[in-house]
């Protein structure tokens, strides 16, 4: 707005200021307000749907839909449970990976690097959240899993192999390698958002924290990454949200196989695999319903596993030095 | 300025009064969709026929067999295609909900064909309806079992364990790898049946062709089922099959028409028949039509002119461009049959 506009005479007095109220607030209070509900009532109309579009689903097959292991087209059995299992499995492994390397850089890349190599090297990452995830899922069948069959499941296997987690054979698609293809995906969100919140921590608390005799690293560790705790902690439930949501690639690598074991180097499945690979070709109604239930579940399994995070945070914040 | 103006109304009356002329020759349009494996086919097709009648103008979508047939129950499209017959139960939902039958019209064959890979076999592998059934139930696991060895005398095969590549996604070729396990296996019929997905008992998943080439091509001991046209276009060497007769055969085109021709004989007034496991000398097993479906009614008579004429051409012509791309043709008996039920459209 033009500064000459403003002169006292036309903005003064109670009358203006309850006109302009009248006219700017409310405007943007029913626009904003409009905007947010349009997003709840997409949510609702999406529950919903799947709500009703899974009804022979639901009224067949009860909790057992989710307990259930079997998934047989031919024999009218579907149990979700080997899904729902992958999903976790595969999101909370990508996470493990990601967020530590994903905060590091972020740290990295606001507190040590210099401005200008840092706005390259952030330009590069915010790069690779555009990449298809068709692609991810050729380098992934194509690069990486040769990759990690010859230089990193060996040495992994040689000094975890005693625990169920790394036992059987590998046979390239799998659980861990899903993992490792859904972090290097989550990465650029963990990455890019993490130090845009690093980056607006105020100067004032880095400069006092050195004034007290902090080192450097003391700073950001102790200082500078708590005051941005929130921003980060909601960078990773972008990530998660990503990862459990994410098809195409996970379908490429995961090895499609329905079934629950420990290790992570067997094959197994996700929801939003099993949903795109078989919708196209499920002729019966009950079928059909499943996979539609199936996507109410993974609904169900994104807002658990956001409410056990968000507790998470609650309980962390407590302890925490006050920000 | 003002001559730049008139140039462009020039021009713009020039388009408009093309269009107006292209739209006065009254061109038919045509939707169908569904099966992707003759997608390729279909699309030289119907370039082909629109070339030779610019009038015409057909659509397709290849979202796979079963979204071809919801569509065609739907009435979304004009015409569906699938790789798969239409079951009792969809056929009936179509009479429920359209007031008429649907008619099959084969097109061409495909084929489905084993690939592996063993560093140290060169030679092509020959496998018994046994030896596959028993791989795929996951009852054989290593590559020395008596049962596929005894069919590979002279062959030196290792002790390694056998993966198993299967398709991930509900696809035509699955129905036809597994409608012919259901035939030569009773176990298999049992435990896990002919569908476009089914419940495997052993392997790995991967997405499409590519993703069960990829799997086989990566995992030493592995075994998988593609489709030929994708094994030939690349490059993959496949095995031979054991049919019906007990000839170990090669799957080609040649071999792939010959499983049709073998049951033509007993082909049904409705084209609804399964070829796999074919009777008849140098037939391969694991074969399979692909079929237009199409209503028995159309109410626009120009519409039911086009797919008419179309599947007449189809039948006659068509055939001839089929080889080129690497799809059997239908044998003459074949022909001949559909020439008459293509009168039944009405």
């Amino acid at each position: 707005m033009p500064r000459k506009a403003r002169t006292p005479e036309r903005y003064s007095g109670v009358r203006a200021f309850a006109q302009r109220r009248l006219v700017g607030d409310d405007v943007a209070r029913a626009l904003v307000g409009l905007a947010a509900i349009a997003i709840i009532a997409i949510t609702v109309m999406i529950v919903v749907e799947l709500w009703t579009n899974s009804e022979l689903a639901r009224h067949k097959f009860g909790w057992g839909f989710i307990m259930g292991k079997v998934w047989d087209p031919n024999a009218d059995t579907f149990g979700v449970l080997p899904y729902a299992y992958g999903t976790i499995v595969t999101s909370v492994l990508a996470l493990l990976i990601a967020v530590p390397i994903g905060v590091g850089a972020a740290i990295f890349l606001s507190e040590l690097a210099p401005p200008r190599v840092s706005d390259a090297l952030t330009f590069a990452i915010e790069l690779l959240a555009a990449v298809p995830s068709v692609i991810y899922g050729f380098i992934g069948i194509f690069v990486l899993l040769p990759f990690l069959k010859a230089y990193i499941v060996p040495p992994l296997r040689a000094a975890l192999g005693w625990t169920p987690l790394f036992t059987g054979p590998y046979y390239g698609p799998s659980m861990f390698s899903a993992a490792v293809v859904l972090a290097i995906m989550t990465l650029p969100f963990i990455v890019s958002v993490s130090r845009q919140v690093l980056l607006a921590v105020p100067h004032e608390q880095r400069e006092g924290a050195l004034a007290l005799g902090a080192t450097r690293w003391e700073t950001t560790w102790k200082v500078v990454v708590p005051f941005a705790r929130r921003g980060i902690i909601g960078s990773v439930f972008l990530a998660l949200a990503r990862a459990l949501g994410e098809t195409m690639a996970v379908t490429m690598v995961i090895g499609n196989s329905p079934q629950i074991k420990a290790s992570l180097l067997a094959p197994g499945y996700s929801i939003a695999a099993v949903i795109a690979n078989e919708f196209s070709e499920a002729t019966t109604d009950l079928y059909k319903h499943a996979l539609i239930e199936s996507a109410l579940v993974l609904f169900a399994v994104t807002i658990i596993f956001n409410g056990l995070a968000r507790l998470l945070v609650a309980g962390g914040s407590r302890q925490a030095p006050a920000q | 300025m003002r001559l730049m103006t008139t140039r462009i109304l020039q021009a713009t009356a020039a388009l408009a009064l093309f269009a107006i002329a292209g739209s006065a020759n009254a061109q038919t349009q045509l939707t169908g969709a569904g099966a992707t494996f003759p997608n390729p086919m279909y699309r030289k097709w119907f370039d082909a026929y629109n070339k030779l009648h610019p009038d015409v103008q057909i659509n397709y979508n290849a979202l796979g067999s079963g979204a071809g047939v919801k569509q065609i129950i739907e009435g979304t499209v004009d015409f569906g295609a699938s790789d798969m017959p239409m079951a009792d139960s969809s056929l009936a939902e179509f009479k429920t909900k359209r007031g008429n039958a649907v008619l099959h019209f084969p097109t061409v064959l495909g084929a489905v064909v084993p690939v592996y890979n063993i560093p140290s076999v060169k030679q092509s592998l020959k496998f018994t309806p046994a030896a596959l059934a028993g791989i795929f139930l996951g009852t054989i696991t290593k590559w020395n079992d008596p049962a596929i060895a005894s069919a590979n005398a002279g062959v030196k095969l290792p002790a390694t364990d056998i993966v198993v590549a299967h398709r991930s996604d509900g696809s035509g070729t699955t129905f036809v790898w597994t409608d012919y396990l259901s035939k030569v296996s009773p176990p298999w019929a049992q435990k896990v049946g002919r569908n476009a997905s089914v419940n495997w008992p052993v392997g790995i998943g991967g997405k499409g062709n590519d993703g069960v080439a990829a799997s086989v091509k990566q995992t030493e001991g592995a075994i998988g089922y593609v489709e030929l046209i994708y094994a030939v276009q690349n490059n993959i060497s496949y095995g031979q099959v054991q049919n019906a007769s007990g000839e170990f055969v090669n799957a080609s085109l040649a071999s792939v028409s010959a499983a049709a021709a073998g049951a033509a004989a007993n082909m049904p007034e409705d084209f609804r028949v399964s070829i796999t496991n074919a009777p008849g000398k140098g037939a391969y097993p694991i074969s399979s039509f692909t079929w237009l479906l199409v209503p028995s009614k159309i109410q626009d008579a120009s519409k039911r002119k086009v797919i008419v004429d179309f599947l007449k051409w189809m039948i006659a012509d068509g055939q001839g461009m089929t080889e080129a791309l690497q799809f059997a043709k239908l044998p003459a008996a074949v022909v001949a049959k559909e020439s008459k039920a293509i009168a039944k459209i009405q």
